[in-house]
């Protein structure tokens, strides 16, 4: 059974356009996986394409080596083509769809959120009672930020986790082996489709020259994130399962995943908040740029708060400085299914199915 | 307004620049051979100015079509198997050309090109496994990672990095010698003419394919229906002006080399992925639904090559090839979709051809066709029996709908015409004395070497040898 995917027509047509005179030419084979997936086959429906477009890492190496990019009446341009498929794909995998639409497009909606969110938290602090509890929680005891974040960690995650299974039936996913997901992690934790093929890197913010740059950069972001993310983990388990309470010293797991993974998710945006600056516009979907932006220092100052609150410890900027970071950590989590958060958990799947076919 | 207004004073400082400099290599044209001079020159600390016809989106000429050079070998190389050695290459050449090349040249552009691949490395080229579907191809032939716009851009970047100026649009129109001396030249620039004076200049602006009108006067009227594979600025302006000011030429004047291609291509620049696969599958006829040539002669690597003259001297320069639903996969996939029909009387009326002419040539070739092992990828002798023009292999009935067309028209790849030159790639006079300043690379000499047919990656291992020989040699005359 497959899902019907709304997905614009004209997107998905254009993009069969231009893989159609890719699988003639096949010149840049040797970039990406999405090269050798297409020479698999000859006929591409709308889920290989979503499923090719979830593949494109937007190295943009193809475009700078293409023969065929206007003013040829080829017209090809490939990174923006498949950008444009991964972007409407997930906002019409997404639960609603309007959501996605809405954040994915425009940084004024995603600022909004944070804004809210932010002054949500300070209300809440204003007027709770604390007088027991040790540093975060003098100002908010545990259990009230475990009730409200709880289902506004989870909801997002099971959202997503529906969206993943409507994308498997879109792209007639089968069954998952281990070694598929070995593979799908090992080519993301190295960022292989950012290598240039040959680890030269790919062409973004420096013309057709090929650069690390970004590569770099996202890796930095993405451990930061994971960092961060067990960081919280940790800390949890600490104080559900140990009886630990923060706030922890240095030595300690929280802090040891926490700092570094601040350090890192902070540098990380901002060199790719840089990058997208210098980058050719063109190239990418042009619609949700404003969106990616935002996401983007969203992301990086879910870090710098989190680092600030650090160094506060102690100190009476700690309640404002406490509201802002919440206010960021639950935005970015509202956020997750809606933003450009999602793409990890696509492109994943995509190397997931990418595996599968390449055993076939 | 604003920025355009920018860009023109940009562009007049340089201009002016260009025109107040005494250059000490000038290198004509943009394409791998020009880059190859420039680099070379460039490292040796000369001033270099760099003149490419074509705005910066479609610079590099023909070579960003191309997809891999031929190299010599004695052992594993890079990405290339086994050995392959100056003999053999040569053998392969002298098939080929049927015996018409410069043995000498030849055998320096061959011997050369085993120490070139190292060299384009360093010059930021990237090479990769040969591509899908060109296996045949990965002993001999080194595969650009990205192919030939790749390597032109990472040629650009070597370049800028080392100095070179980097003139776009600059279309040359005439150079001025004195006594076989090289003194300036005169270019066009955006519309307006300027005059530029230099110590040297090597010439490396490719043949004159893409200029319709020198083509129609070797081949009549038919010629201004070829299509041409490559960029359209290859019109031979320099090649002209040095063969009017007593340059000796090279090749054959009549010929070049054609492909058929896909009838729908562009009429220039269609590059790679205008080749058509299908033939040995196929029923070919012209426009009369006529059968004209055994599709099944050879492999197809061995034949295409002479399907683009076959298709020329067909009424119109156009043929079809027809294929039915078995066949239809047998090969790579084509840029277009086929034209596609549930008989092959529709087929017909959407090709344009006489129905019953169609059929009764299908119908005719069907009944001849035997039973037999077919076998895809070698000569099978599966052939007709009884056709006064006989498919000698893969002759399989056309006969399972849907049937497909593809319409067929000769491609130019290149033009065989060039200009003389000797081991030190020194442009040679009518007297047989070299000018004392004008050196020359790539498709503009090939002639010297490639007289007739084509050995695939030949044209970039020539570029590459003797537009590297030519910066040497031009830098060296000025220091
Ligand atoms: C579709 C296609 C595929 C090919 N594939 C291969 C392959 O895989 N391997 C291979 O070895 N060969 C291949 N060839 C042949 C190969 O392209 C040529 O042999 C090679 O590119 C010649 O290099 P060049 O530098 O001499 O000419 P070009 O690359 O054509 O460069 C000529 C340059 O001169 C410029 N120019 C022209 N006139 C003027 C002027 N008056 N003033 C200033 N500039 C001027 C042009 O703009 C261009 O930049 C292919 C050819 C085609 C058409
Ligand atoms: S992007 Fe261009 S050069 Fe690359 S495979 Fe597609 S058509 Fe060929
Ligand atoms: S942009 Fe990069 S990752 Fe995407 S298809 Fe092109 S080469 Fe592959």
């Amino acid at each position: 059974m497959s899902v019907k995917s709304p997905i614009t027509t004209e997107v998905i047509t254009e993009a069969q356009r231009q893989i159609r005179i890719c699988n003639a030419c096949r010149y840049c084979e040797g970039y990406c996986s999405v090269f050798p997936a297409i020479n698999r086959q000859r006929q591409f429906a709308t889920g290989d394409i979503i499923q090719l477009a979830n593949l494109c890492h937007n190295c943009q190496g193809c475009y700078h080596a293409c023969q065929y990019i206007e003013p040829h009446e080829f017209k090809i341009n490939l990174p923006q083509s498949l950008a444009n498929v991964r972007v409407e794909s997930w906002q019409t995998h997404s639960i609603p769809s309007f959501f996605a639409i809405r954040f994915q497009q425009s940084g004024v909606a995603i600022a909004a959120i944070l804004v809210i969110a932010i002054a949500l938290f300070i209300i809440t602090l204003q007027n709770l009672n604390t007088t027991d509890g040790n540093g975060f929680y003098a100002y908010m005891s545990h259990s009230m930020m475990v009730l409200m974040f709880t289902p506004l960690f989870i909801a997002p995650l099971i959202i997503i986790a529906a969206m993943l299974k409507r994308y498997w039936q879109t792209i007639n996913g089968k069954p998952i082996r281990l070694t598929h997901v070995q593979q799908a992690i090992s080519s993301a934790a190295t960022m292989k489709n950012l290598s240039g093929g040959q680890g030269q890197g790919c062409n973004y913010e420096a013309g057709d020259r090929f650069t690390n740059k970004r590569r770099w950069f996202h890796q930095a972001t993405m451990f930061g994130f994971l960092l961060c993310f067990a960081s919280t983990a940790t800390a949890t388990i600490l104080h559900y399962v140990f009886q630990l309470p923060a706030p922890y010293p240095l030595l300690s797991l929280p802090k040891l995943l926490g700092l570094p993974g601040g350090i890192l998710l902070v540098i990380g945006c901002a060199g790719l908040a840089w990058l997208k600056v210098k980058a050719n516009p063109d190239l990418g979907a042009t619609s949700v740029r404003g969106g990616e932006m935002a996401f983007i220092l969203l992301l990086g100052l879910t870090g710098a708060t989190g680092l600030l609150l650090y160094f506060a410890t102690g100190t009476s900027l700690v309640p404002v400085l406490l509201a802002i970071h919440l206010g960021t950590v639950l935005s970015l989590f509202i956020l997750m299914p809606y933003s450009k958060m999602v793409h990890g958990f696509f492109r994943l799947a995509a190397l997931i199915h990418d595996a599968q076919q390449k055993a076939r | 307004m604003i920025l355009a207004g920018k860009h023109d004073t940009k562009m007049n400082s340089q201009t002016l620049n260009l025109t107040t400099t005494t250059w000490d290599v000038i290198v004509v044209g943009g394409g791998n051979a020009a880059l190859c001079a420039a680099i070379e020159a460039a490292s040796t600390g000369a001033t270099v100015l760099l003149l490419e016809g074509a705005p910066p989106v479609y610079r590099g000429g023909n070579s960003r079509h191309t997809r891999n050079f031929r190299c010599m070998h004695k052992g594993p190389l890079s990405n290339l198997t086994d050995t392959y050695h100056i003999d053999e290459y040569f053998d392969d050449l002298i098939r080929v050309t049927k015996g018409q090349t410069d043995e000498k040249l030849a055998k320096l552009a061959i011997a050369e090109s085993e120490a070139c691949l190292p060299w384009m490395e360093a010059q930021g080229i990237r090479f990769q496994p040969s591509l899908s579907g060109t296996l045949s191809l990965s002993r001999t032939n080194a595969f650009f990672l990205g192919g030939g716009k790749a390597l032109v851009n990472a040629l650009y970047n070597t370049a800028e990095d080392l100095g070179v100026t980097v003139q776009y649009n600059a279309m040359v129109e005439k150079l001025i010698i004195k006594n076989s001396r090289f003194e300036s030249l005169q270019l066009n620039i955006n519309e307006q003419r300027h005059s530029i004076v230099g110590k040297s200049i090597v010439l490396a602006s490719g043949g004159f394919q893409s200029n319709l009108d020198w083509l129609a006067q070797a081949w009549g009227p038919a010629a201004r229906n070829f299509l041409i594979r490559g960029t359209p600025y290859n019109k031979g302006v320099v090649l002209k002006n040095m063969l009017d000011q007593g340059a000796q030429s090279v090749g054959d004047p009549t010929q070049c080399h054609a492909v058929a291609i896909d009838g729908r291509a562009p009429k220039f620049d269609g590059g790679i992925v205008t080749r058509l696969d299908c033939v040995p599958f196929s029923v070919v006829v012209n426009k009369s639904a006529h059968r004209f040539y055994d599709e099944g002669e050879d492999v197809w690597p061995k034949r295409y090559a002479i399907w683009g003259r076959l298709v020329a001297a067909q009424e119109d320069q156009i043929a079809y090839a027809i294929i039915d639903s078995k066949s239809v996969d047998l090969f790579m996939p084509s840029v277009f979709p086929a034209i596609q029909a549930d008989t092959l009387d529709k087929l017909a009326q959407q090709l344009g051809l006489n129905e019953k002419a169609l059929t009764d040539t299908v119908e005719q070739f069907n009944n001849a066709c035997q039973t037999g092992d077919f076998h895809p990828t070698e000569l099978d002798g599966l052939r007709t029996h009884g056709l006064e023009l006989p498919k000698t292999n893969w002759a399989r009935p056309v006969n399972k709908p849907p049937f497909y067309g593809y319409p067929l028209r000769p491609g130019v790849t290149f033009t065989y015409l060039g200009l003389k030159i000797n081991e030190t790639a020194q442009v040679m006079t009518d007297l047989d004395t070299p000018f004392k300043n004008i050196w020359a690379a790539g498709e503009i000499m090939a002639g010297n070497v490639l007289g007739q047919g084509y050995l695939a990656g030949f044209g970039m291992t020539i570029g590459t040898v003797f537009g590297r020989k030519a910066g040497q040699e031009a830098a060296r005359h000025v220091s």
